[in-house]
C-alpha cells in the first residue's frame, strides 16, 4: 500500500471548532468536490495551531454514515428514535407554528435554548453554553427566551471564586510562567489531553518545564498523561478530598510560620480574628477554623486529613514544606475537582495556597485557577437585547422542565426572577448533546423527556444521528463546519490570539443548511424576517462582521477573500507576559478588588449570609470560609457500604466531550473502557479486558474494563462522552457516564458534579 | 532526498496524543487493523493502599510512538524470499507490491511490527516515509503533525548530534538486532531496554513490539 499521491489541486483552510479548549487550523484537500484528506498547519516557530487527532479525523466526521440527510419528524414515542422525512418546508412550517404556540399560550420564559458546544470556535455558526447566537437572536425579534448561567465545564468555579477575588471571572497566570517557578502543584488539571492543540497549554506547559527543569507534582485520583509525562511526581488523592488536603497544608504553614503575614495582612480580610468582617461572631476566622479554634473544635492537621484524602500525614507535611519554600510557587487546579458535590469548596479552598504563600499577582506564581490565555477582539453575532428576565442555572433544565413555576432564587438559583413564571415548553437544542447524553442521569432525563404533557416540542438541529438527536420532535440537518464560511476564534492559547479565515471545504452534504438559514426561515414564518436579517444573507453578515472587526483590529488584511486565502491572523498579547492581579498586588489600595472590602476575602460574608438564607438540604451547606464540606454522595457518606467505589469521568484522547464518539477513525485509536486499579478487579475477579458491569441506584453500564495501577485503590474512572445506547434491559452499552450520575446540584453554583458517584462494579 | 533518513522522538514532550497516528490513517486510508504508526503505553509500578489506608504509589508511564525505522540492517528485507521488501539509494525500505506473495515472513522478523499484511490485497504493506512528501522536501505527515512537536525527521547524523545518540528504552528491543534510524530522547521516568519493570497496557490496536507484551 503506497501513500496517495499529494492532493493540491484545491487546498482550503479550515478550522476544528469542538469544544477541546483549544482552536486548531485544518487544510482540507479538496478533489472535485470531496474531502480526499485534512492536514493543519505545520509548525513556524512553534506558534503553528497544529490540529491534534480529533481535527485530523474530520473527514470522517463530515463523512460519517449517520450524518442526517434531510429534515425529519418524530412518527414514534419520544426517544424511541423513530421519525419520517419531511421536506424543509413542511419541518420550519411545524417548528414556527409550535414555537408561536409556545410563546402565546405558556410565555416567551417557557422557551429554552439548551447548552451546545458541538460548534464552539465558530463566530457566526456558533453554538454557546447560554444559547447560539443565531437561535437567541430569533428569539428576542419574538420577545425573548428564558436565560441560563454557567456552563457544565467550570460551574462551581465560576460561581465561588469570584467571592475570593471579585469580579466576573478569576483568571490565572499562563502556563508559561512555570519557568519562572520553583515549584508548580496542579491539582487535577490535565492539560497533555485537556489542551492537546498545536498552540495549546500541552506543548506550552513541555517547553516550559524543558527551559526550566521546575519541579512539578500533579495531585490527582488517576495518572493522568499530563502526571505521566510531565510531573516528578504523582499523588493520589480521594476523589472530593481536595479543601481537606488544603486545609492539612494550611495547618502545615500556618504552625510553621510558612505563610506570607506581610501579604495576609496588607491584601486579605478573614485570615485572622482580627481581620474579620463586621456581623460575625468570634472564632470564625481561617486561622482559627485550622487550629481547631473555630465551632468544630477540630485541628485540620496532617493526621486528620490523611484519614479523609488517602495521603499520608507525612507526605502532606513535606508537601506543605516544599509550598511554603517555593518562592515562587505555581500552583494550578483542573476544573475537575470543583465539578463535584462539594465543588464550590475544593475550587476555593485549591486557591489558599497561593493566597497564604503570597504566590497571587507576581511572576511565577499564579492565583490558584487555571492557567490564563490571551483573548483577541473580534465582533460577534449581534443577539439583540432579551426582555425575558428570568435565568436558570444551564444544569436545572431538566427540573425546570419538570417543576419550572416551583424554582426560586433561594431553592434552585433562579436569577432575575424571584420565581419563574413557566415550566419549560419549547427547547432548542442545536450542536449539543446535553438533551441526554452530557446532562447527567440520563435514565431519569430520558423519563422527564418523554413525558409529552412537559415539555411540548424539542428540535434538535445538528450532523449526526447523537443520543440527543433521538429525543427530538423536529430533527433538523445542520451542516459541519466544511460546509460553511466562518470564522474560528482562538482559545486557551497562551499569549498568542488567532481568528482562522475558515472558508467553506465542500457543499452542504445532502439537504444539511445553515443554522443561519435555518433562523432566518423561522423569523420569517413568524413575521419578524426583516429585523432578523436586516437586510443581509448569511454571506452579507460575514462580510459585516468582518468590517466590524476590522475596527478593532486594524492589521486584518482589506479584503475579507484576502483573509480567507491568508487562512490564520495571529496576534501576540500586547501585555504579555500577562501578571493578574499585579496591579492590586503592587497597591492594593489604589487598585482594590471588586469583593465588598476591596481585598482578597478568606472569609466571605456573601456567601456566610447567602449560608443563612437558601434553602439547603440538611446535609449540604455554603461556609463564609473555604473548608472542607463531606460531599454527599463521597467518601464519607455512608453509601458506600452498598456502593463502595468512586467513579469519575475524565476527558479522553479519542472524542471531544460527546464530538466524535461516532467517528470509525477515533474509535480505532483508543476502546471506550472502565480504569479500575488491579486490587479493585482482584477482589471482583476481574481480569483486563474483561465485560463488567458498573452500577448504582440510577443506572447501569456494561463496559470492558482496564486493568492499570494509573487510577487509585477505590476509584474508577468512565471516560465522559461516549454515548448513551440503552439495550432492552435498560443497562447502557455504549458506556455512557451519565446513566451513573446525579441531577443533584451542587449548593452555591447549582451545577453538575458529575465526578461525584457511588457505585459497585461486578463481573458481567 | 536524504541518505540515511531517521526519526527521532522526544519522550519528554510526547503525551501519547496519536495524533501522528491520525495523520498517518488519513494520508495513507489505513483500513481497520493497519496502523503504519502505532503509540504504546509502557507502564509499572503499583498503586496500592498501606495497612492506614492511604495510598501508597511507585507507578509509572510513558508513550512511545514508533513506526518503521527503516533499518540499517533491514530483517525484512533480509527475510523477504521474494526480494519484494527492499531499501533503495534513499534509505527507504518498501514493498514492491507486483514481488509480495504476502508470505508475512517480514513482519515475524521485524522487532518494531512495521510490515503489516493487508489481508484485502493480500500482501504486505508498509510505511514509506511519505515519499512523495520527500520528494517536495516535506517530512512525512506522522512529524509535522506532532502538536507537541516531539517527533522530528531527518539525516541520522543531523539529528543525533543535535538530539546526542541515546540509549534505547523498554520496551524497545536492542538496536544490534537490525540498527534502527531511530533516535530517542528519553522519557524522564524511562526504563533501560530490557527491562521487566512494565508492560505495555491495553494494546488495542495491532502491531505493537511483541517482546514485554502482556
Amino acid at each position: 500500500r503506497t501513500a496517495q499521491p499529494p492532493l493540491r489541486e484545491r487546498d482550503v483552510w479550515t478550522s476544528c471548532n469542538v469544544n477541546c479548549g483549544g482552536r486548531c487550523a485544518l487544510r482540507a484537500h479538496v478533489v472535485d468536490g470531496v474531502v480526499r484528506a485534512i492536514d493543519s498547519e505545520a509548525d513556524t516557530a512553534g506558534h503553528a495551531a497544529t490540529a491534534c487527532l480529533r481535527g485530523r479525523a474530520m473527514r470522517h466526521r463530515l463523512y460519517a454514515p449517520d450524518r442526517l440527510k434531510y429534515p425529519m419528524l418524530r412518527v414514534g414515542a419520544r426517544g424511541e428514535g423513530k421519525f419520517r422525512r419531511a421536506s424543509w418546508d413542511e419541518a420550519l412550517d411545524l417548528l414556527a407554528a409550535r414555537l408561536r404556540e409556545a410563546i402565546d399560550t405558556w410565555g416567551n420564559e417557557s422557551v429554552y435554548l439548551n447548552v451546545g458546544t458541538g460548534n464552539w470556535g465558530a463566530v457566526l455558526s456558533n453554538s454557546c453554553s447560554s444559547g447560539a447566537p443565531t437561535i437567541s437572536r430569533l428569539m428576542n425579534c419574538l420577545g425573548g427566551h428564558l436565560r441560563s448561567y454557567g456552563t457544565y465545564s467550570y460551574a462551581m468555579l465560576e460561581a465561588a471564586l469570584p467571592y475570593t477575588y471579585g469580579g466576573a471571572w478569576v483568571d490565572g497566570n499562563p502556563i508559561t510562567d512555570v519557568a519562572h517557578s520553583e515549584l508548580a502543584v496542579f491539582f487535577g488539571n490535565n492539560p497533555a489531553t485537556t489542551r492537546m492543540g498545536g498552540l495549546g497549554v500541552s506543548h506550552d506547559l513541555a517547553r516550559a518545564l524543558r527551559r526550566s527543569g521546575t519541579r512539578l507534582i500533579v495531585i490527582d485520583p488517576r495518572h493522568s498523561d499530563t502526571a505521566a509525562t510531565f510531573a516528578d511526581e504523582w499523588i493520589p488523592i480521594r476523589p472530593g478530598t481536595d479543601a481537606a488536603l488544603v486545609s492539612a497544608l494550611a495547618h502545615v504553614l500556618i504552625t510553621e510560620n510558612l505563610v506570607d503575614h506581610d501579604f495576609l495582612a496588607t491584601h486579605t480580610i478573614g485570615y485572622d480574628e482580627d481581620s474579620m468582617p463586621d456581623g460575625v461572631p468570634a472564632g470564625q476566622s481561617y486561622r482559627s477554623h485550622i487550629l481547631g479554634l473555630g465551632p468544630d473544635r477540630t485541628a485540620k492537621t496532617p493526621g486528620w486529613a490523611e484519614a479523609i484524602t488517602g495521603i499520608p500525614a507525612e507526605r502532606i507535611v513535606r508537601l506543605a514544606r516544599e509550598i511554603g519554600a517555593a518562592k515562587p510557587c505555581y500552583i494550578a487546579q483542573g476544573w475537575s475537582l470543583q465539578r463535584q458535590a462539594n465543588g464550590e469548596q475544593n475550587c476555593r479552598a485549591v486557591c489558599m495556597l497561593p493566597i497564604l504563600t503570597g504566590n497571587v499577582g507576581i511572576r511565577g506564581g499564579n492565583t490558584g485557577a487555571r492557567e490564563g490565555f490571551f483573548t483577541m477582539p473580534f465582533a460577534g453575532f449581534p443577539t439583540l437585547d432579551n426582555p425575558v428576565a428570568a435565568s436558570i442555572p444551564c444544569f436545572m433544565w431538566t427540573e425546570a422542565v419538570r417543576r419550572g413555576h416551583e424554582m426560586t432564587a433561594t431553592t434552585d438559583g433562579v436569577r432575575g426572577v424571584d420565581k419563574l413564571p413557566s415550566d419549560i415548553r419549547f427547547i432548542w437544542n442545536f450542536a449539543g448533546n446535553c438533551l441526554i447524553n452530557q446532562h447527567s442521569d440520563a435514565n431519569r432525563t430520558a423519563r422527564i423527556l418523554v413525558d409529552e404533557t412537559k415539555c411540548r416540542t424539542i428540535v434538535v438541529i445538528d450532523n449526526v444521528m447523537t443520543a440527543s438527536a433521538r429525543f427530538a420532535d423536529i430533527l433538523l440537518p445542520g451542516v459541519t463546519n466544511l460546509e460553511e464560511d466562518d470564522f474560528a476564534l482562538s482559545d486557551y492559547a497562551t499569549d498568542i490570539g488567532y481568528v482562522i479565515f475558515a472558508r467553506k471545504a465542500v457543499e452542504p452534504l445532502f439537504e444539511s443548511r445553515s443554522i443561519y438559514d435555518i433562523c432566518a426561515a423561522v423569523a420569517k414564518r413568524l413575521g419578524v424576517g426583516e429585523a432578523y436579517t436586516e437586510g443581509r444573507d448569511r454571506a452579507g453578515w460575514l462580510a459585516h462582521l468582518y468590517e466590524e472587526s476590522r475596527r478593532l483590529l486594524p492589521g486584518l488584511p482589506e479584503r475579507m477573500d484576502d483573509a480567507f486565502d491568508t487562512g490564520i491572523f495571529r496576534m501576540r498579547d500586547p501585555e504579555a507576559p500577562r501578571v493578574p492581579y499585579a496591579a492590586f498586588r503592587r497597591d492594593p489600595v489604589a487598585n482594590p478588588l471588586d469583593t465588598p472590602s476591596g481585598r482578597i476575602e478568606i472569609f466571605s460574608k456573601r456567601l456566610w449570609d447567602l449560608g443563612k438564607t437558601w434553602q439547603l438540604g440538611p446535609d449540604e451547606r455554603i461556609p463564609g470560609l473555604p473548608e472542607y464540606v463531606p460531599a454527599w454522595e463521597g467518601v464519607e457518606d455512608p453509601l458506600r457500604r452498598t456502593y463502595p467505589l468512586q467513579l469519575i469521568g475524565h476527558h479522553p484522547r479519542q472524542r471531544t466531550h460527546s464530538t466524535g464518539d461516532n467517528v470509525d477513525w477515533l474509535r480505532r485509536i483508543e476502546r471506550q473502557e472502565l480504569w479500575m486499579n488491579p486490587a479493585d478487579a482482584a477482589l471482583r475477579g476481574i481480569a483486563q479486558g474483561d465485560m463488567v458491569r458498573v452500577f448504582n441506584a440510577r443506572g447501569a453500564v456494561l463496559i470492558p474494563a482496564r486493568v492499570t495501577p494509573r487510577i487509585a485503590p477505590g476509584v474508577l474512572s468512565l471516560p465522559e462522552g461516549a454515548w448513551y445506547a440503552p439495550a432492552q434491559d435498560g443497562a447502557d452499552t455504549g458506556g455512557c457516564i451519565n446513566v451513573l450520575t446525579t441531577q443533584r446540584p451542587s449548593p452555591l453554583a447549582k451545577g453538575n458534579p458529575q465526578h461525584t458517584n457511588l457505585v459497585q462494579v461486578e463481573k458481567a | 532526498m536524504l541518505k540515511r533518513p531517521a526519526f527521532h522522538v522526544d519522550m519528554q514532550a510526547c503525551t501519547g496524543c496519536r495524533t501522528c497516528v491520525m495523520a498517518c490513517i488519513d494520508r495513507n486510508d489505513l483500513p481497520e487493523g493497519i496502523l503504519y504508526r502505532r503509540v504504546v503505553e509502557y507502564s509499572g509500578g503499583t498503586c496500592s493502599r498501606n495497612a492506614d489506608g492511604t495510598f501508597a504509589q511507585d507507578v509509572f508511564a510513558y508513550h512511545l510512538s514508533i513506526a518503521c525505522n527503516h533499518c540499517q540492517n533491514p530483517i525484512c528485507v533480509r527475510s523477504c524470499p521474494t526480494g519484494a521488501m527492499r531499501k533503495d539509494e534513499h534509505g527507504i525500505v518498501s514493498v514492491d507490491a507486483k514481488l509480495c506473495v504476502g508470505c508475512r515472513y517480514c513482519e515475524w522478523g521485524c522487532p518494531y511490527c512495521a510490515p503489516q499484511f493487508d489481508a484485502k490485497a493480500g500482501r504486505m504493506t508498509k510505511c514509506d516515509l511519505c515519499r512523495d512528501l520527500l520528494e517536495q522536501g516535506q517530512p512525512p505527515a506522522c512529524v509535522s503533525a506532532c502538536p507537541n512537536r516531539a517527533l522530528h525527521f531527518g539525516e541520522y547524523e543531523d539529528l543525533a548530534s543535535m538530539f546526542g545518540e541515546f540509549e534505547v528504552v523498554a520496551p524497545l528491543p536492542d538496536r544490534a538486532i537490525t540498527q534502527p534510524n531511530l533516535l530517542v530522547t528519553p522519557a524522564r521516568n524511562a526504563r533501560p531496554s530490557g527491562s521487566r519493570s512494565g508492560c505495555i497496557r491495553a494494546a488495542a490496536h495491532p502491531g505493537t513490539p511483541r517482546n514485554d507484551t502482556t
